[in-house]
């Protein structure tokens, strides 16, 4: 199947004061209908940035380069570059659209003022959908259409979450990106809203899914891109990558799980504000060489991968 | 030794979360607790780290009854316990430093200045915290880096007790090992009781000796 969103090369540098900070680097990847890609790494390796970037709610003192092609439902032929297009078509044709966000703490992505059933129904308005659907939208996204008549901040985490995720899905979006969607929620909840990501898969939609967690990742994702200062060092499918990772920091990161080794990533991720010249990984890899000091590229971004004998199981 | 939460219920503004909950945390032991959303957990380590009030029952810390809460509770009672939360960000005060961040508890006490300085410097490096971090202050560091200072805070009175509350939920898998690795040193040092509060099951059977449950 084509890809519903082609980026490539996207790179995003926020200007500071006595600094600038590489975010994003010559970031490539594909997502097709149907399927679950998780974007996964420490926190600062820019996984929000690229969400970001994305939609177009970065700062102003971001630069953003590179192509970002979504596959268009109507209007013109051929896809539009959602990092050329402009805010107008952003606004009217791709946020809650093209592309729904499920944000970062959701508690703190809500309108307070309103009932769940106002902020649902004139969403759906927005969308030209009934907004008689509420009950049922809400019901999607595992929302008891009771706790639409409460404020927001009379919600549990939880139920803020399923909010959002009903006010994302209000637009029947073809991508649906999620922003750590599991953060500070306990485990049923979790997999519940994982297992409600794998279903818009299933249905067709295609699924971005930002997160810091390995086991959420390996629950639900069936292609995972593995972040490291600004750069994907390792995109491969979620079977081969949790059986046996290629790249040292992917193993490093799930050698890392309490289930596995239980052992921390040793030294520090370097500063964005001063990256080296080659591989950002070299000072924390037990691999290194000479070669590493040139840019590794590929799927597996490495000069010396590991081999699947390497790997664990 | 051990801290003990005994028969205790609490609440908020008469609305009651917690009945009748015990535990007790031996010195050297790591007790998992778990439980689900809204069971009370983070309210009885609140009042296990002398927070908040119990309406029943009693904490006792090593063998001694404890009366009263905050700043009713001695300074070196409360500086037995040490605490680290689930978000870094709304236990730091943004406007210090992570250096001073970790200071912060032993100037609460008047500590000998020209003694602070080393034991952040130890405790800093013990928590992989570099020496260009620690001039930042909060919102120019990652969750994962303020955690680590946090933890270097919880631990600079050398607590016998620590209090883990889902406290590596919102890190990475190399941030929570880190941490991990960090009070598991300090507890073979001195023999430090520990708990572990959290959602996690694989966390629990790796991390905790023995777990418990909140209902």
């Amino acid at each position: 199947m084509n890809p519903l969103l082609t980026v490539s090369g996207l790179t995003v540098r926020f200007q500071l004061r006595d600094a600038v900070v590489a975010a994003v680097t010559g970031l490539d990847l594909t997502v097709r209908p149907g399927e679950l890609l998780a974007v996964v790494g420490e926190s600062g390796c820019g996984k929000s940035v690229l969400a970001h970037a994305l939609l177009g709610l970065l700062p102003a003192n971001a630069a953003v380069s590179g192509k970002a092609l979504l596959t268009r439902a109507v209007g013109p032929p051929g896809p539009v570059d959602l990092l050329a297009c402009g805010e107008k078509t952003l606004a009217r044709e791709i946020r809650g659209r093209r592309i729904g966000l499920i944000p970062q703490s959701p508690a703190t992505a809500l309108t307070v003022v309103r009932r769940g059933r106002r902020l649902l129904a004139e969403t759906l308005r927005a969308h030209r959908r009934d907004p008689g659907l509420a009950d049922q939208v809400a019901r999607e996204a595992g929302l008891d259409p009771a706790d639409l008549e409460r404020y927001p901040f009379e919600l549990s985490g939880g139920m803020a979450q399923r909010l959002a995720t009903a006010l994302a899905l209000a637009g029947e979006p073809p991508l649906l990106i999620a922003d750590e969607p599991t953060g500070g929620l306990d485990r049923p909840l979790v997999d519940h809203t994982l297992d409600l990501l794998r279903r818009r898969c299933d249905d067709g939609a295609a699924v971005l899914l930002i997160t810091h967690d390995l086991a959420a990742a390996e629950r639900v994702a069936d292609t995972v891109a593995v972040m490291y200062a600004g750069r994907i060092v390792e995109h491969r499918p979620a079977r081969e990558l949790f059986s046996a990772p290629a790249h040292p920091y992917s193993r490093g990161l799930l050698d890392a799980l309490p289930d596995r080794e239980f052992r921390a990533v040793a030294g520090h991720p370097p500063m964005l504000t001063a990256l080296p010249r080659g591989c950002a990984f070299a000072a924390r890899c037990d691999r290194v060489s000479g070669a590493c000091a040139i840019q590794p590229a590929g799927p597996v971004a490495c000069h010396h991968p590991l081999t699947t004998a390497e790997a664990p199981a | 030794m051990s801290l003990v939460a005994d028969g205790v219920s609490a609440g908020y503004h008469g609305r009651r979360v917690l009945t009748d909950a015990s535990l007790t945390i031996g010195a050297g032991e790591t007790v998992g607790l778990r439980g689900p959303s809204g069971s009370g957990k983070s309210t009885l380590v609140r009042v296990l780290a002398l927070l908040h009030a119990p309406d029943a029952g009693h904490v006792t810390l090593d063998g001694e009854r404890i009366a009263g809460v905050r700043h009713r509770v001695p300074a070196s009672v409360r500086t037995r316990i040490g605490v680290l939360f689930q978000s870094p960000r709304a236990a730091s005060d943004p406007r210090l430093t992570l250096a001073d961040l970790i200071a912060e508890p032993l100037r609460a006490v008047r500590h000998p200045r020209e003694r602070i300085a080393g034991r952040v410097a130890e405790l800093a490096d013990r928590a992989g915290l570099t020496a260009d971090l620690l001039v930042r202050r909060p919102h120019a560091v990652s969750d994962g880096q303020l955690q680590r200072a946090c933890l270097a805070r919880a631990l600079v009175h050398r607590p016998r007790y620590l209090l883990c509350d889902e406290a590596t939920t919102m890190l990475d898998a190399s941030t929570q090992a880190l941490v991990a690795a960090v009070i598991t040193a300090e507890q073979q040092a001195t023999g430090m009781g520990v708990l572990v509060v959290s959602h996690d099951p694989a966390l629990l059977s790796r991390w905790a000796d023995r777990v418990t449950e909140v209902r």
